[in-house]
């Protein structure tokens, strides 16, 4: 048993070496070159300042632009740091809101926020992606029924006829690859950059 | 449910069976010391790593001289992740500047990761620096993951030999493993994760200023790299702390099918392997077979659920399924198929959140690591897993016709059948164990955070994943506190270590006996009676042992929703 000790600490160390430096490090070398853009996080510029990423979603209030689901990340209480506070699109701290089923809490939040957008926009029902929050809570996408839902909203604060941002909508909807794999979605800030631009 | 939903469904299904043969023949190659295509670049650095370590290749080991060298590589590895992460504050690579973590969540976290487990009571952003992320977790991640298929692989040799006392070489098996299987997998793995939108930097945390003014710290890191090696190795624990949710882990849907297929693709492929080995690919295909059923079962059932919805929901007349904790890139589909694989093996990342699921989509990832993580499962230990219930299952047929059972020429006598059970009990123990010490334990109690009946399922949900070294979690609940960070230590530890080491007492004894040619006699083990009875041990085992602990929890649950009531 004793000329197991010499392996296993040096072809421990050793395979530590390869896959937990030289592996990551040379990765990290290559894929900078190969796939730069991707690499640093797929960010977006805007006059030389970082505005966001187009695969992190980031909040949005503002009634002229199209909404993101609600987002359930947390972050450390300014005033009290063992205890967290709710920080939407907290991308530094990723998480779901874990409700369960049978939540009361789930289910008072999602009343209040059915009611707040059914006073919105009375016509249509309410898509179920705009009132649940993400896994991640940086969801970047909303379904194009979610889309489509705040379309009178974000046309009449940007003095647009409906039937124009409807079109900016389909134009930014994706569907599914190969007709098959994943589902159609709208990523917002993508949307909201278009419809800035078009306003311009 | 929908058609299209069903078809991505197959078409994953397909792709696993298409890929088993071709990887199995070229893993079976690797463990039998032959060379491959790969050799010219790679056998110059195995050599190199055998002459520094002082390993005679040519010397195979006894069971348990496998088995100790396993044991002291993985006392190495524990070592150095814990220390890595108690000394992180002052180590380079740490441009968040992230401090010591404390001594029960770094215990926890090490065991975590030697065991394969990696379950995650650390926020991966906010706790850990690029270093301890690299040099600690993805090292580990590679090398618990060699380990499991190795040990797979030593079993498998068990039933393929005849009267030899040796079962391999530990330190050759795991150094082409890690050489020859995972290494340039992972490699041009990464590179498809970053092409699709997955970071690979050193860089700083990025400051972005929102379109509405706002500021947002944006993590990056050198998550590919990572990512890569977490789902090939079924090591589950994510860079990020929603894992597989967070768009910088899995940015597309295409990237999300790819992770799901490498999740199963090894584990898959050993059934393979042991058909080779056993010298009847058909043996293989029969356990794929068993693997193949259960799982199926379990997807049509999250996916009905999930599907479904609540009855909050429907209540408020929301409709399209349970979107509370999914992605909408992901949506049900992709989301219930992706729990029920990454519970299915020993995978544990989610690209959704489980405590957010219906109650009876969310009881068959419990499920799934209640029987064992025996469909498809952990790589190696999926396999090893699957092989004692089999053994189980020859036993039980033998007794109904009264004759000494056998499996691929292999006599099945008291000695295997106790080593089995042995392993297999060990689940419970721990599982249902630690669950009813936690219930009791205000201080437990009060770490739950959702009410009711879904309050018990984080905590039996949390012992379950950390015995069966999955990963996954009903993260609701606070688990880094010591209480937690301790016992679910111990029972990761107990649930790989105490299932590794009767496995391979199995393996010893059987390279020692004699291989025995069929008869009229031999219950063929290839065909589809074979498979249902494997089924039924299974499902009768994991039934009896833990449908109480269920009817407590999800079930409880799933009746209460549908009265109406909630917590």
């Amino acid at each position: 048993m004793l000329r197991e000790i010499r392996p296993a600490i040096v072809l421990l160390l050793a395979l530590t070496a390869i896959t937990g430096l030289a592996y990551p490090l040379a990765m990290t070398g290559i894929a900078g070159v190969l796939f730069p853009t991707q690499a640093q996080g797929s960010l977006i510029e805007k006059d030389g300042k970082v505005i966001g990423s187009t695969l992190i979603g980031q909040e949005f209030e503002d009634d002229k632009y199209f909404h993101g689901r609600p987002s359930a990340t947390l972050a450390p209480d300014p005033a009290d740091s063992t205890k967290t506070v709710s920080a939407p699109y907290n991308a530094a701290n990723s998480g779901g809101s874990n409700l369960g089923p049978t939540s009361k809490a789930l289910a008072d939040r999602l009343k209040e926020d059915v009611d707040r957008l059914k006073a919105e926009n009375p016509n249509v029902a309410v898509p179920v992606d705009l009132v649940t929050t993400s896994g991640s809570g940086l969801d970047p996408h909303i379904s194009p029924e979610a889309a489509q839902f705040q379309v009178p909203r974000v046309a009449k604060v940007r003095s647009m006829s409906e039937e124009s941002v409807r079109q900016i909508v389909a134009a930014n909807t994706e569907g599914r690859l190969l007709g098959l794999i994943g589902e159609p979605r709208v990523n917002v800030l993508a949307l909201n950059l278009v419809l800035d631009k078009a306003a311009k | 449910m929908t058609v299209i939903g069903w078809l991505q469904i197959i078409l994953f299904c397909a792709i696993i069976v298409a890929l088993a043969k071709p990887l199995g023949w070229y893993m079976t190659l690797v463990f039998n010391g032959e060379r491959t295509f790969l050799s010219p670049v790679l056998r110059p650095v195995e050599s190199g790593l055998y002459l520094m370590s002082g390993v005679d290749e040519t010397r195979e080991q006894h069971w348990l001289t496998y088995t100790v060298a396993m044991l002291l590589f993985h006392v190495g590895g524990f070592l150095i992740i814990y220390g890595l992460m108690r000394m992180q504050g002052v180590l380079p690579f740490n441009p968040a500047g992230q401090g010591a973590v404390a001594e029960d969540l770094s215990f926890n976290t090490a065991i975590s990761f030697i065991t394969n487990t990696n379950w995650q009571n650390y926020g991966g952003e906010s706790t850990l620096s690029y270093l301890v992320q690299m040099l600690g977790l993805t090292h580990q991640n590679f090398l618990s993951a060699a380990t499991g298929i190795v040990l797979a692989v030593a079993l498998i040799r068990g039933f393929s030999r005849a009267s030899m006392r040796t079962v391999g070489n530990f330190w050759v098996d795991v150094t082409r493993c890690t050489l020859y299987v995972l290494l340039p997998i992972c490699i041009v793995y990464t590179l498809f994760l970053v092409w699709d939108g997955i970071p690979q930097t050193l860089g700083d945390y990025v400051e972005a200023t929102t379109l509405e003014g706002a500021k947002q710290t944006i993590a990056v890191g050198p998550v590919a790299s990572q990512v890569a090696i977490k789902m090939l190795g079924t090591n589950g624990g994510g860079f990020f702390n929603a894992n597989a949710a967070h768009p910088f882990e899995n940015p597309t849907a295409l990237c999300n099918f790819v992770q799901m297929i490498s999740i199963f693709a090894l584990g898959a492929a050993l059934t393979n392997v042991f058909g080779r080995m056993v010298g009847n690919q058909r043996q293989g295909w029969a356990i794929l077979s068993v693997m193949g059923v259960l799982f199926l079962a379990g997807v049509a059932v999250t996916y009905w659920a999930e599907a479904s919805g609540t009855t909050t929901l429907q209540a408020l007349g929301l409709t399209g399924g349970n979107m509370e904790g999914k992605e909408v890139r992901f949506g049900i589909v992709a989301s219930s198929l992706f729990a029920v694989v990454t519970t299915a093996a020993s995978c544990g990342a989610v690209n959704a959140m489980h405590d957010s699921f219906t109650a009876l989509g969310g009881m068959i990832p419990l499920i799934n690591i209640e029987l064992g993580e025996i469909i498809v499962g952990g790589v190696g230990a999926g396999l090893y897993g699957m092989l004692l219930f089999v053994i189980l299952a020859i036993f039980v047929a033998g007794l109904m016709v009264g004759r000494t059972p056998e499996y691929v020429g292999k006599k099945i006598e008291a000695r295997e059948v106790k080593m089995a059970m042995l392993a297999i009990l060990v689940l419970p123990l721990m599982i249902l164990g630690w669950t009813a010490v936690a219930v009791v334990l205000p201080s437990a109690v009060a770490s739950m955070a959702n009410a009711g009946p879904h309050g018990f399922t984080e905590v039996l949900y949390a012992y379950t994943s950390q015995t069966g070294n999955n990963g996954s979690a009903f993260a609701g609940l606070t688990g880094n506190t010591p209480f937690y960070n301790i016992t679910g230590g111990l029972s990761m530890f107990v649930g790989r270590f105490f299932m590794i080491v009767p496995a391979m007492a199995i393996a010893g004894s059987l390279a020692e006996k004699k291989s025995i040619p069929p008869s009229m006699g031999t219950f063929p083990t290839t065909g589809g009676l074979f498979v249902g009875l494997v089924v039924g041990v299974i499902l009768i085992m994991g039934g009896l042992t833990f449908f109480p602990a269920l009817a407590l929890g999800p079930i409880v649950e799933h009746l209460a929703m549908n009265a109406g009531q909630i917590f």
